[in-house]
C-alpha cells in the first residue's frame, strides 16, 4: 500500500513553504513512499508503557537572570537581511491583494 | 623538516613550534601551500570552500611574536597556539563566510562566533578556512554540497564520508592537522572511517553547540577531528566545558582527554561487542579488520565480551523519523525576510507566502527538501504519535539497551561504518541506501553518549574504522581503549595517515616540473 500520495506531498510542501513543480511533487511522493514504509515498523518496536526520550541527557530547564546581555546593533542584526528600511527587516506584503 | 612539516601530528608541530624549531608562519604557509596544491581544480579535493589566508598568517605572526618575545605572555601560550586548523563550514565564524553548504547562505557573513570558534581565537590556533559539507549536513558523502563534491584523498572517484567530508579529507590529506566537525548521525565518525582519520563524536552537550547551525538539535554535536587519537583529544580538551549561551551545556569539569589517549594498558579492559552491529551488510574485508582489531586487542589483555542491543534494529527508522522533524522545525527560520536568500516568484503577487516558498524552492537542494517534508509528514497531525512519538520511545529502548550493555562492558565496539569509501554517484539517486551509511554510528546520537572512530586497516586499499562507544561523560574512556588500539596497530607498522596515497594534481604536477 502507498503510504504517501502525490496530494500528500503537494499538501506537506504547502505546510513546509517549499513551492514545488509537478515533476519534483511525483518524484518525491515516490522517494517519500520507499522511506516511510522502511521506517513506519517503529510504532510496531514500542507500547504505551514506554516513555518517550526527547532529550538525550537528564536535564532541567536552565534559566537566565533577566539582564540585558550581549545583543546585536540594529546594524549587525539587518546586516544579512534581503531587504530593509529604516532601520527595519522589510517584508513583502502579508496579505494577497485579493 | 620544512619539506615534510605539513606531515608532522599536531601534537610534533606543537612541540616543534615550542622548541622555536619552526614558526608558525612557516607552518600556515606549507598548509596553505598544499591547499594550493591539492585542493583546486577539476581533479582537487575541494575539502575547503573558503581559504582564510591573510587572517590565519595573521594569527600565526601574532603567536610568533608572543613565542619570540618570551615571558610570562609566551608561557600563558595554549599548547596548540599557532597549530592551523580548519572549520566545517555549519559552524559560524566572524570575518569568513558560513554557507553550511547551502545556496541559501551563499553570501551570508555571521555576525557572531560560535562558542567553540571564540575558545580556537583565543588559543590562538590560525584558522585556514571552512570546510565543504553535505548542505546543512544531511548527507553520508558530501555530495549534496550546493558547491560540489569533495574527494577522498585515497581515491579521487569516491566520497570523503559525510556530512563532514570536507573537514576529514583536509586532514586526510595533509591540507590541515586539525578540523572541527559536527556528528548529528555519524557525521565526524564515517568520514574519519573512510579517510583513515580520527574523529570523536562527544558526549551531548559537552562541548557548546552555539554557533552550530542546527539541524537536529537533540542529537547535533560538534566534535574533533585529527589524524591521531591524542591529537583528536587535545582539540577535544580546547573546545569542552560549559557554556551558558548553551542551554544544554553540561557543567562537568574538562577531563585530561590529552593524557586518556596516551595510555596503552588495556589489560582488564572489558570491550563489548555489539551483537546487532556487524555482519550481514557489512563488506568481508571490513569485518576483517574488525577481527584483527579485537584479536589485537584481546591478546594485550582486553576482556572482549559480546553485548546484546536488540533495539538497535529499530535505530535507523527511529533517527530517520525524530531527525527530520526536528530539522524541518529548525530550517524553517529561512523564510527570506531575516538573513539569507530571497527569491521572488516569476509571475503572480509577491506576498510573503509566495515569496518564501519560491525562496526555500531555489535556496534548498534536493536532499534537504526531502528532509523537511518527510519530517513535516511525521510531525503532522493523525501521524504524529505513530511516528515521531514512537521514534521517540525506541529511543528510551535504544538508552536502555546501552546501559545495560555497559553493566556488561567498559567499553563497547563495532565498525564505524559498513562499508569502505564508495564511489562518487553510487547512491545519490537511492537516498535509503545512502541511509544505511549511519547504520552503526546513530544509536550513539540517540541515547546521547561519546563514539570515537579511528583507523584499523586498509580493505581493497581503502580505510576501515573502527568505533569505540562509552557511557555518557565517559569520553576520556574512549580515548583510552582508542589510543590503545592505535599503539597495537602501529606497533610494527606505519599509521594509515602516513600511508595515503600521494596525490597527483595539475598543482602539483605543474611544481613538480
Amino acid at each position: 500500500m502507498s503510504e504517501i500520495s502525490r496530494a500528500d506531498v503537494e499538501h506537506l510542501a504547502k505546510l513546509a513553504h517549499i513551492s514545488m513543480t509537478d515533476e519534483e511533487l511525483t518524484t518525491m511522493a515516490g522517494e517519500l513512499d520507499v522511506i516511510v514504509d522502511s521506517v513506519k515498523k517503529v510504532s510496531e518496536a514500542v507500547d504505551a508503557e514506554v516513555p518517550a526520550t526527547s532529550h538525550p541527557l537528564p536535564l532541567t530547564n536552565v534559566f537566565r537572570r533577566d539582564e540585558v546581555g550581549e545583543v546585536f546593533t540594529a546594524e549587525q542584526a539587518l546586516s544579512n537581511a534581503p531587504d530593509a528600511e529604516d532601520g527595519r527587516f522589510k517584508v513583502p506584503a502579508i496579505l494577497d491583494e485579493e | 623538516m620544512t619539506a615534510d612539516m605539513t606531515r608532522l601530528t599536531a601534537v610534533q608541530m606543537a612541540e616543534a613550534l615550542r622548541v622555536g624549531e619552526i614558526t608558525s608562519v612557516d607552518l600556515v604557509r606549507a598548509h596553505l601551500d598544499r591547499i594550493d596544491a591539492v585542493d583546486g581544480g577539476e581533479a582537487g579535493l575541494n575539502a575547503f570552500l573558503h581559504v582564510s589566508r591573510d587572517e590565519a598568517l595573521a594569527t600565526a605572526e601574532e603567536v610568533d611574536a608572543i613565542r619570540a618575545a618570551g615571558g610570562a605572555e609566551a608561557e600563558a601560550l595554549h599548547p596548540l597556539a599557532g597549530v592551523p586548523i580548519a572549520i566545517k563550514d555549519l559552524i559560524v565564524t566572524v570575518g569568513q563566510p558560513t554557507t553550511a553548504g547551502s545556496k541559501m547562505l551563499e553570501d551570508w557573513m555571521s555576525p557572531y562566533d560560535a562558542t567553540v570558534v571564540e575558545r580556537i581565537r583565543a588559543a590562538k590556533l590560525p584558522i585556514l578556512g571552512k570546510t565543504n559539507l553535505d548542505e546543512f549536513a544531511m548527507g553520508s558523502s558530501t555530495e549534496h554540497s550546493a558547491y560540489g563534491v569533495t574527494r577522498n584523498p585515497w581515491d579521487t572517484d569516491r566520497i570523503p564520508g559525510g556530512s563532514g567530508g570536507g573537514s576529514a579529507a583536509a586532514v586526510a590529506a595533509f591540507e590541515a592537522p586539525l578540523a572541527l566537525g559536527t556528528d548529528t548521525g555519524g557525521s565526524i565518525r564515517q568520514p574519519g572511517a573512510v579517510t583513515g582519520t580520527v574523529g570523536t563524536k562527544p558526549t551531548y552537550g559537552s562541548v557548546s553547540r552555539y554557533g552550530a547551525i542546527a539541524m537536529a538539535s537533540s542529537l547535533d554535536q560538534i566534535g574533533p577531528v585529527a589524524r591521531t587519537t591524542e591529537d583528536a583529544a587535545l582539540l577535544h580538551e580546547l573546545i569542552a566545558g560549559h557554556d551558558p549561551k548553551d542551554s544544554t551545556s553540561l557543567p562537568d569539569e574538562v577531563p585530561a582527554f590529552g593524557e586518556a589517549a596516551r595510555t596503552t594498558d588495556v589489560s582488564g579492559l572489558r570491550i563489548g561487542v555489539i551483537k546487532q552491529l556487524q555482519g550481514e551488510g557489512y563488506q568481508d574485508g571490513v569485518l576483517a579488520r574488525f577481527q584483527e582489531s579485537l584479536d589485537a586487542l584481546r591478546e594485550a589483555g582486553a576482556e572482549i565480551v559480546e553485548v546484546d542491543c536488540p533495539s538497535f534494529e529499530h535505530a535507523l527508522s527511529a533517527y530517520y523519523l525524530i531527525m527530520p522533524s526536528e530539522a524541518s522545525s529548525n530550517l524553517a527560520r529561512f523564510d527570506g525576510v531575516r538573513y539569507g536568500a530571497r527569491v521572488e516568484p516569476e509571475d503572480g503577487p509577491l506576498t510573503i507566502e509566495r515569496v518564501m516558498g519560491a525562496t526555500r524552492a531555489a535556496g534548498f537542494g534536493d536532499e534537504v527538501k526531502r528532509r523537511i517534508i518527510l519530517g513535516t509528514y511525521a510531525l503532522s497531525a493523525g501521524y504524529y504519535d505513530a511516528y515521531y512519538g514512537s521514534a521517540q520511545k525506541v529511543r528510551t529502548l535504544i538508552q536502555r539497551d546501552f546501559a545495560a550493555a555497559f553493566e556488561q562492558a567498559d567499553v563497547l565496539i563495532s565498525p564505524t561504518a559498513p562499508t569502505v569509501a564508495f564511489p562518487l554517484g553510487e547512491k545519490l539517486d537511492d537516498p535509503l541506501a545512502m541511509y544505511l551509511n549511519d547504520v552503526a554510528t546513530i544509536p550513539a546520537n540517540l541515547a546521547g553518549i561519546p563514539g570515537i572512530s579511528v583507523p584499523g586497516g586498509l580493505s581493497d586499499g581503502l580505510p576501515v574504522g573502527i568505533q569505540f562507544l562509552a557511557p555518557a561523560r565517559e569520553d576520556a574512556r574512549a580515548y583510552r581503549a582508542a589510543g590503545a588500539l592505535e599503539t597495537l596497530l602501529t606497533a610494527d607498522a606505519e599509521p594509515l595517515w602516513a600511508q595515503a596515497p600521494e596525490l597527483s594534481t595539475a598543482a602539483a604536477q605543474t611544481a613538480g616540473e
